[in-house]
């Protein structure tokens, strides 16, 4: 879902920027007062592991790829904040050294695929632990549902971006946005609980990192 | 050893990047509704490259280009984040 140059217009560009600077500079506040020292090397780790898994794009129905975009999986073992900078991190290397996604673009994307999509994910995994209550396939259940609509309100974020620059009709594109990652988000939970699945049973102590 | 768990992370970050030349080459979900909705041409070159297309300049081999930018990247990511981390720890002392 890497914004190109050329897609959002400067104003959307500019205020998408604004957006997500703001929310980064939160971000780095709130981290400030929540990262102990055991979390330091899983912010590497996790930001290694999400630039590697976005590279492999998985078929989903009719000639049409996705790619993990992390956010879930960065949220859910140290919270929003954290999770946050790992994928503005992950979108700035992409953007400066892999020209994936544009420099005009950066605000956006770092807005769809950091803020929004990290906040979806917190947000979704915190109410649904809450409804679902104690049970071993709880947070199975929570990590998926909140992986998968990550997806799709950042591409939701993304096709209204791409509407008000006039790039396309948003009775278009919002549909066509929304329908391709109904399915690319299930790719996203699936690999999101996959990682949970394997730290549960290799190292259970990262997942207790989570602030808050 | 407790502490150096973040090397086997970092190793498996590594070996996902060898996967990368099996990822599929159809177009992304973006980059599919641009090309059927007709706007996929709006789309700008990057002013300078560095690694375009996740493939390493001047590496004969596609494939190997390929696991030597997601090696690059990779590094590079890790680095920052954990930079990051460092930078932003909370001070227990002051």
């Amino acid at each position: 879902m890497h914004i190109p140059d050329g897609f959002v217009s400067i104003p959307v560009a500019a205020v998408t920027y604004v957006a997500s600077g703001g929310s980064l500079a939160y971000a780095v506040r709130r981290t400030n007062e929540e990262l102990g020292e055991k979390q330091i090397p899983l912010m590497g780790v996790m930001g290694a592991f999400i630039f590697a898994a976005q590279m492999l794009n998985f078929p989903v129905a009719g000639g049409t790829s996705g790619h993990l975009i992390g956010a879930a999986l960065a949220t859910i073992l140290l919270g929003p904040w954290a999770g946050m900078l790992i994928m503005a991190s992950v979108l700035v290397v992409q953007a400066l050294i892999f020209q994936d996604g544009g420099l005009i673009a950066l605000g956006a994307n770092v807005f769809n695929m950091g803020v929004v999509a990290c906040l979806v994910s917190h947000y979704a995994f915190t109410w649904l632990k809450r409804l679902l209550g104690e049970g071993t396939q709880r947070p199975v259940i929570s990590s998926f549902v909140a992986a998968w609509a990550s997806v799709i309100v950042a591409a939701i974020a993304c096709a209204l971006e791409l509407a008000i620059s006039g790039t396309s009709a948003l009775a278009v594109v919002l549909p066509a946005m929304t329908l391709v990652h109904v399915l690319i988000g299930v790719g996203e939970g699936l690999i999101t609980v996959a990682v949970l699945v394997f730290l549960a049973a290799t190292r259970r102590d990262l997942l207790e990192l989570r602030p808050g | 050893m407790k502490q150096k768990w973040w090397i086997a992370g970092l190793l498996i970050a590594l070996a996902v990047t060898l996967l990368s030349p099996l990822a599929s080459a159809w177009p992304d979900g973006l980059e599919r509704v641009a090309e059927d909705k007709g706007f996929i041409e709006k789309a700008q070159e990057a002013p300078y490259e560095v690694i375009p297309d996740y493939v390493f300049p001047g590496v004969g081999n596609e494939a190997v280009a390929t696991i030597l930018a997601g090696v690059v990247g990779t590094l590079v990511v890790f680095g920052l984040a954990y930079g990051l981390g460092v930078l932003l720890r909370r001070r227990e002392t002051a």
